[in-house]
């Protein structure tokens, strides 16, 4: 088989191997639907509210991507302050070590009392502030790591600071950036659904799992599991696709 | 001919947690233009510490480092620099790495000019065809190869080398020093070059300067006659044979394992 076309059927074959053994678990074990739905339940799930589902699905996704554009933003500033100055990074570690312990599923209800009514912008909030960790530090050890030779190269001709940032530091920092951007990408896509969950009246996927949970109907609760699902994959590829835009060289080609 | 680099009466010792830590100690060297000199020392002895003294890095405590008549204060962009880790930028082509620095020197050479430069000089030392490749695709010692193009390719005054071949195996490293010959024969350089090898102090160098031990002060000098097309067969005669034993020998006193009563 040639190697794009695998690329292509292996995982399909695998997602349908997976709902097959889905549907035969919930049969085989004879489960109601509210214990758990099966791949057959879903369908008509989704054809009863497939508006709903392009509405929300649209809003959790904003959400997502511009907490997360925040949080590389912060991210990459704070990283850049932390790899260049020994005294920054060492007066900053400590808070933002505290910071990214706390869990983030206490601080939802805080900021959603806070900002009471704000649903968008609690929820651009919480996913910025649970992804911008990983991008930050990834920066700072990127940039605080660089051999000495680099720099020396550079500096011996008589390159500014700015230059040998932008010739060196940054596209050598790339690869642990996107490594980075892949965890955070997950983190913000799991802190815009807490938000949308706890919120009252909220809006996006979360809030139509929540009113799933309501109304009792659970084949719309696992159908919203899958939508989170595909939107997660969708979030995650693109993220794999930029990175081999600007980090493409990092890959190793196999010899 | 005129001395290029002069190093006079330098002394520099690093802070550290436990008070200064001396490192140099009355160094004088001087290079003629068109001079390669060695440099050879015990090992942590402010052999690299002297090279950023040359490529104007860093400013010695005492003394002066003197390059073509000027004081030199700051990096200047006259100087060419290669390391024992080649440094490659992996995200560039060896064409784009080799053209690095004419990004950088005022009044460098632009567009097809660069290319050009950078392809001739690829071609002197044997990678033609390898322009497109990654770093990553080279082996060590083509590596360090293109590394010495980047380090030639906006004409630099000096060329300083911090023991570029070390990391290679020794049939590189020797195939490398026969490059080096044929590389200053087309493109003359005058060469600072630190190196831990004695055979290649002598094969490369028209004087070999030996450092004491820490702090480093000018221990020995040695100047080599020169000759017309040297091969690796010039060091497995009579006289090299001898000039190998006088500066084992002397590195054994900097190393305070020899008095130099014993010289005799």
């Amino acid at each position: 088989m040639n190697p794009t076309l695998r690329k292509v059927v292996v995982p399909t074959l695998a997602i349908v191997v997976f709902l097959l053994l889905w549907e035969a678990l919930v049969w085989v074990m004879g489960w109601p639907n509210y214990k758990m739905a099966s791949p057959s339940d879903l369908i008509p799930a989704f054809q009863q509210y497939w508006d709903l589902f392009l509405v929300m699905g649209w809003q959790t996704l904003w959400r997502t991507v511009l907490g997360l554009l925040l949080a590389i933003v912060v991210g990459t500033l704070l990283g850049m302050i932390m790899g260049f100055s020994r005294t920054m990074r060492d007066a900053l570690y400590p808070l933002l070590v505290g910071f990214n312990a706390i869990p983030k599923a206490t601080v939802v209800p805080i900021v959603a009392l806070m900002f009471v009514g704000a649903h968008d912008f609690n929820t651009v909030l919480i996913a910025f502030m649970i992804s911008f960790f990983p991008i930050a530090v990834s920066v700072s050890i990127g940039l605080s790591t660089l051999e000495p030779e680099y720099r020396d190269i550079l500096r011996a001709l008589g390159a500014s600071q700015t230059m040998i940032f932008r010739k060196i530091a940054l596209p050598k920092t790339l690869p642990e950036f996107f490594g980075a951007l892949k965890v955070s990408v997950t983190l913000a896509f799991i802190g815009t659904n807490l938000m949308e969950i706890v919120s009252p009246h909220g809006r996006g996927l979360g809030a139509l799992f929540d009113s799933g949970k309501t109304n009792s109907d659970y084949p719309l609760m696992f159908a919203v599991l899958i939508a989170l699902a595909l939107l997660g994959i969708v979030l995650y590829y693109v993220v794999v696709a930029l990175e081999k835009i600007f980090a493409g060289w990092a890959e190793r080609q196999p010899h | 001919m005129s001395p290029l680099i002069k190093i006079k009466g330098v002394r520099h010792a690093y802070e550290t947690a436990s008070g200064p830590l001396p490192v140099l100690d009355g160094l004088e060297v001087t290079v003629n233009e068109g001079g390669f000199c060695a440099v050879v020392g015990p090992s942590g002895c402010g052999k690299s510490t002297l090279t950023r003294l040359i490529a104007g890095l860093m400013h010695p405590d005492e003394g002066e480092v003197w390059l073509h008549g000027e004081l030199v204060k700051a990096p200047r962009s006259t100087v060419g620099m290669a390391f024992q880790n080649p440094v490659l930028l992996e995200w560039r082509t060896i064409l784009q790495n080799v053209m690095l620095p004419l990004e950088i020197v005022p009044d460098g050479l632009k567009g097809a000019a660069a290319k050009d430069r950078a392809r001739y000089l690829l071609s002197l030392v044997g990678l033609d065809g390898f322009e497109d490749k990654r770093p990553s695709e080279l082996s060590g010692g083509m590596r360090q190869r293109a590394s010495l193009c980047r380090a030639l390719v906006h004409q630099p005054e000096v060329l300083i080398l911090d023991e570029p071949f070390g990391a290679l195996d020794a049939f590189t490293r020797e195939d490398l020093w026969q490059t080096m010959h044929e590389v200053k024969e087309r493109e003359p350089f005058t060469a600072v070059l630190i190196t831990h090898d004695l055979r290649e102090a002598i094969f490369l160098g028209d004087q070999v300067v030996v450092l004491s031990g820490r702090p480093a002060r000018t221990q020995y000098v040695m100047e080599i006659p020169q000759i017309a097309k040297p091969t690796l067969d010039d060091l497995y005669t009579a006289e090299a044979a001898e000039r190998l034993t006088i500066l084992r020998h002397q590195i054994e006193i900097a190393q305070g394992r020899a008095t130099p009563e014993e010289a005799s």
